[in-house]
């Protein structure tokens, strides 16, 4: 028996294939095609303080090899995820991180807290990077000081395990992951989706309502594949990678780059059994290289 | 209802005109109950234009073959790859995805379908039929060339044709068709799926007879099963997807309509 067990920051994830907030619903869209349980983790989608109607549509665009989105964080707050959501998710034996946003740092304090009374939530993933909402989100992760401010503020507040999500949006990710790191996160996770557009020429209009949205998909990978090894190379805490990753070589890749753990994200739109097919992937790997403990596979890139 | 993710087989591939063609595919297992007005989602393989699945409306459903039955029209690179499917090949399909029509309560209606929005209104006339309800097609085109083979539709019931340029049926589009204008009132319902403005005249015109209107709607969706919130409609309960909550939505739901 191979160990697919890998350990972020003090808590266990039963192996290092997760899933990327937003791409994911609350995991029970994807029960008629997956065992939730079978993965390492799930990230929930992106929760804030208030209920939130999201940009107008159109929202997303096909691009070569990906997508761009500007979905804007659409959730029903907090409240609704901890009375509503949580009393049906709580049951999965996987590790469930809510995705936690704000505009401002008191909402992600009330938002943190809240989360923290979850029994069954073991850590929040702090979203200061996404780039689709228009005050607050991606704002906080693109200066080191917002980025510290917000994850020392809710480090006061959440008792478990926080991983803050990182913006690829930024001259130099190493300056951000290690200011959050002082800032109390006890691990990250990297990429947030790449600001972009996209145009249709003949209506000389955008493609999106919000003119600027997401890229993610196969076109980020090689982006953020140099964004976690960066990291790696400049932290002590866990990096959880992802960017693009579309097969067991992809997760891999990252893993040997850095990574302790791997979300699955807009892949699972194509394939929504992509999870599942990298984690035996993975396995396969492990047997093919004589391999018994994936953590051998962290940061083991030969250079 | 369960979705299901499954290699289906390419049994035939029959191109019907210049823009148009009819894939059947076959599952070698039993089909699940699939109702009118639900979709799949194809994988397109290759290509780095065809990144995401592809919604298509399902046209018919043969459970006897376990055959499900895509009306497809060659707009971009990937309905142009569905386009070279030959029978034997492999087509992996998420299905049957998205809520329905609504049948119950209803005598009389009027099924109309714009372009390759037709395709919905086969399957749809089928189970009106079988459940004791009159249906009426009205189908437009732009031109008769592209306009559907009328068959299948006649072995139901009448079928009400309009063409933009006039020839075949009558000429114009089809609000300009007596079933949307003096026999409208006799109906119980108005289904309708196809280009954008075309269900929103045909909506605009159910409203002001006070006939009920369903419409297909058809928004961009990257993932079809509710996930990825990108195929959001303003209703008047706030955002709904497109996917699971639609893709048939009653106009009276929908904001601006």
């Amino acid at each position: 028996m191979v160990n697919l067990a890998v350990d972020i920051n003090g808590y266990t994830l039963k192996n290092p294939v997760m899933t990327a907030s937003g791409t994911f619903g609350f995991g029970e869209e994807y029960e008629d095609f997956i065992d939730i349980d079978a993965l390492g983790g799930i990230v929930v989608k992106g929760t804030t303080r208030e209920h939130r109607e999201g940009n107008p549509y159109p929202r997303m665009a096909e691009t070569p090899s990906g997508m761009l989105n500007a979905v804007g964080l659409q959730n029903k707050g907090v409240e609704h995820f901890a009375s509503n959501i949580y009393p049906r998710i709580k049951h999965y034996d996987t590790g469930i991180f809510v995705n936690v946003s704000g505009s401002t740092i008191e909402d992600y304090v009330a938002t943190a807290e809240r989360i923290n009374e979850l029994d069954h939530i073991p850590g929040i993933e702090l979203n200061i990077s996404c780039p689709n909402v228009k005050e607050g989100g991606m704002s906080f992760g693109v200066h080191c000081p917002s980025a510290i401010a917000v994850t020392e503020a809710v480090r006061k507040v959440y008792k478990k395990h926080m991983m803050v999500k990182l913006s690829p949006n930024v001259t130099d990710v190493t300056d951000i992951a290690k200011g959050v790191e002082g800032a109390g996160a006890d691990s990250v996770s990297l990429i947030n989706t790449l600001l972009g557009m996209a145009i249709d020429a003949e209506k000389r209009k955008p493609l999106l309502s919000t003119i600027t949205g997401g890229l993610s998909g196969p076109a980020v990978k090689p982006v953020a594949l140099r964004m976690v090894w960066q990291v790696y190379n400049a932290v002590k805490v866990p990096v959880i990678g992802m960017g693009g990753i579309m097969n067991a070589t992809d997760a891999i890749e990252f893993m040997l780059a850095g990574a302790t753990a791997i979300q699955v994200g807009t892949g699972n739109f194509v394939d929504p059994t992509m999870t599942i097919k990298i984690l035996d992937g993975i396995k396969d790997y492990m047997e093919r290289h004589k391999i018994n403990d994936v953590n051998e596979l962290i940061g083991g890139m030969h250079v | 209802m369960k979705k299901h993710v499954e290699l289906f087989k390419v049994t035939q591939n029959r191109r019907i005109n210049a823009e148009y063609m009819i894939l059947h595919v076959a599952s070698e297992n039993k089909l699940p109950e699939i109702l009118p007005g639900q979709f799949v989602e194809i994988k397109v393989e290759n290509g780095p234009n065809t990144f995401l699945r592809r919604p298509i409306s399902i046209h018919e459903v043969d459970h006897d073959k376990n055959e499900i039955i895509l009306l497809i029209q060659e707009v971009g690179e990937g309905t142009q790859l569905m386009a070279k499917l030959q029978p034997g090949d492999d087509l992996d399909m998420i299905y049957p995805l998205g809520n329905s029509f609504t049948t119950e309560g209803i005598k009389k209606a009027v099924l109309v379908g714009g372009g390759v929005g037709v395709a919905p209104m086969l399957i749809l006339g089928r189970e009106l039929k079988a459940k004791g309800v009159t249906p009426y097609f009205l189908l437009g085109a732009r031109n008769s060339e592209i306009l559907m083979d009328l068959d299948e539709y006649l072995k139901i019931n009448e079928v009400g044709v309009t063409t933009e340029d006039g020839s075949q049926g009558i000429k114009g589009f089809v609000t300009d068709h007596s079933l949307l204008n003096e026999q409208l009132a006799d109906m119980d319902m108005v289904y309708t799926c196809g280009p954008d403005p075309m269900m929103r005249a045909v909506a605009a015109k159910a409203k002001e007879a006070g006939v009920d209107c369903e419409v297909s709607l058809e928004n961009m969706m990257a993932c079809g099963f509710g996930a990825c919130l990108c195929c959001v409609v303003d209703t008047l309960g706030g955002n709904k997807c497109t996917c699971t909550e639609g893709p048939v939505f009653n106009t009276k739901e929908l904001k601006g309509w």
